[in-house]
């Protein structure tokens, strides 16, 4: 009950604050005479979703999404993948974890032209920059969940003979997922940016194209209004796994 | 009565003859632990005490067979009573170390799942541990929602799920405020009482292990070997009342003056 109206005034307080932030804005523009080249107003900005047929928005929107939701599970599934087999095999972990964290320093907006010489414009390529952009952040905070387990509670297990996979299962891993998880809301953030980089550069259609495509018009009301389509893709994985999180890791465990 | 079964009943569940551990760094060596030995009898409860670095642990590790070591005997099971090291053992520590993301039946649950019992059986006999802890109320809870007492008592019912007839406890109560220690202390008593295991007790607190134990073996550091290793022949069931009793206090004066510190 007092929890509930707690809730409701958080969410409450959240809807207002970000309401007043778009009259400020449409209030600094109206008052303050700026070009609307430079900074368009709020509802000039809305109302370039009327005109789908000129941006696309809904295409262009999914195909965002694509590279950044396609870039992002793939690399939960082999930064996840890579921490188990580096926690299964010391020598591969002492082999290989250093080679990627080398590789990591590469910057990889500077992949994109390589990549188009390897893959050709598309979908493809800019799933690729958003996976290598963000699998690391997942790759070691999984590792190190992997490794945080008392040694007593191995003791313990060794006692009745637990095989490692059962020490795997039933201890190791589910006592990684919120590390897992705090790794993976690092990376939504970095996935859209290299998504976008990827579009910027390497791509004839999703949001970051559309961008680059009607700044030749200066029309800025479009690229805010894209800007904002591509933050609301990068609020809904994040939401998504914020839920996941929720559905799966105990209140107590879990990490931001 | 035959020779056999009074071989059977002079043989003790546990014995530890001449027992020697040494920890061996990259430049020098360690002595962990020396000249242990003593029997424990089946259903009896022994405190193991000592300071910091004695080898209390190393002891107890050594009967988990979770440590080898490097000289004498170590025995455990006999004719009469049978010990199979997988199934026998049920361990507490000084954290509870249980999984916070399981409820406390599925955390106490966890040592039938590795041993693969039968859940059903397992199922209700973990609700009788419970009943027996005093977490009734607590089956659905999850951990963070019970106090380090409460979390504590889930550690022991775990301990016992699967039936076991060994139970090592390290400090189980040392990281508990001294109320609650003493409350457990009783607690333990009772549970002992009901569940009729063995159990061994390495703690640091000298009237806890004197309050506690059947026996009391006596550890000293540097260098770390048995000190001592007597009988406490005060009877069950044992109150609070016990420690102002005068056989009390010989009993723990006579740890303290083995430790150096009277």
């Amino acid at each position: 009950m007092n929890e509930g109206r707690e809730t409701l005034r958080k969410w409450v307080l959240i809807i207002v604050v970000h309401l007043a932030a778009v009259l400020a804005w449409q209030a600094w523009i109206t008052f303050g005479k700026v070009e609307p080249y430079i900074m368009p107003a709020p509802l000039d900005t809305f109302a370039t979703l009327l005109e789908f047929k000129t941006y696309r928005w809904g295409h262009n929107t999914l195909i965002t999404a694509a590279s950044v939701f396609g870039g992002f599970w793939l690399a939960v599934v082999v930064g996840v993948t890579l921490a188990v087999l580096f926690s299964w095999s010391r020598w591969l972990n002492d082999a290989f974890m250093p080679l990627i964290v080398s590789l990591n320093m590469i910057p990889k907006v500077a992949l994109g032209p390589i990549f188009i010489v390897w893959f050709s414009y598309g979908l493809g390529p800019n799933i690729l920059i958003a996976f290598s952009i963000c699998f690391l952040p997942i790759l070691i905070t999984t590792t190190r969940g992997l490794n945080e387990v008392e040694p007593e509670l191995i003791d313990l297990v060794r006692t009745l003979r637990a095989s490692r996979w059962q020490i795997f299962t039933k201890i190791q891993l589910p006592g990684a997922l919120p590390f897992i998880f705090s790794g993976m809301k690092v990376a939504v953030v970095l996935a859209v940016a290299g998504a976008i980089v990827g579009e910027f550069i390497a791509s004839e259609e999703g949001l970051g194209y559309l961008m680059m495509q009607v700044q030749v018009t200066l029309d800025t009301a479009g690229m805010f209004m894209a800007v904002l389509m591509i933050t609301a893709v990068g609020v809904t994985l994040y939401a998504i796994v914020l839920l996941l999180e929720r559905l799966m890791v105990v209140r107590d465990a879990r990490m931001d | 009565m035959s020779i056999a079964t009074k071989d059977a009943e002079a043989e003790p569940f546990i014995r530890l003859q001449g027992v020697r551990k040494i920890y061996r760094g990259r430049r020098e060596e360690f002595l962990a632990v020396s000249d242990v030995t003593f029997d424990v009898g089946m259903g009896e409860l022994v405190s193991m005490v000592g300071p910091s670095g004695c080898g209390k642990t190393t002891v107890l590790k050594i009967l988990a067979g979770l440590h080898s070591h490097e000289q004498g005997t170590v025995r455990i099971g006999s004719q009469a009573d049978s010990f199979d090291a997988a199934r026998d053992i049920g361990m507490v520590f000084q954290q509870p170390l249980l999984l916070k993301w399981r409820r406390v039946i599925d955390n106490v649950l966890l040592p039938a799942e590795i041993l693969g019992l039968p859940m059903a059986e397992a199922r209700e006999r973990t609700g009788h541990l419970l009943e027996m802890v005093g977490l009734s109320g607590f089956a659905q809870s999850y951990p963070y929602e019970l106090s380090g007492g409460m979390q504590q008592r889930a550690a022991i019912a775990r301990a016992l799920v699967h039936d076991p007839k060994l139970i090592l406890m390290d400090e189980p109560f040392g990281a508990l405020d001294a109320l609650t220690r003493e409350k457990m202390n009783l607690e333990l008593l009772r549970i002992w009482g009901e569940s009729g295991k063995t159990i061994v007790f390495v703690t640091h607190g000298i009237q806890e292990a004197v309050f506690l134990g059947s026996r009391v073996i006596v550890l000293t550091a540097g260098p770390a070997r048995m000190a001592d290793n007597f009988l406490v022949d005060l009877p069950y069931p044992r109150s609070l009342d016990l420690k102002t009793q005068e056989a009390f206090g010989d009993y723990t004066r006579r740890i303290y003056k083995l430790l150096g510190m009277e």
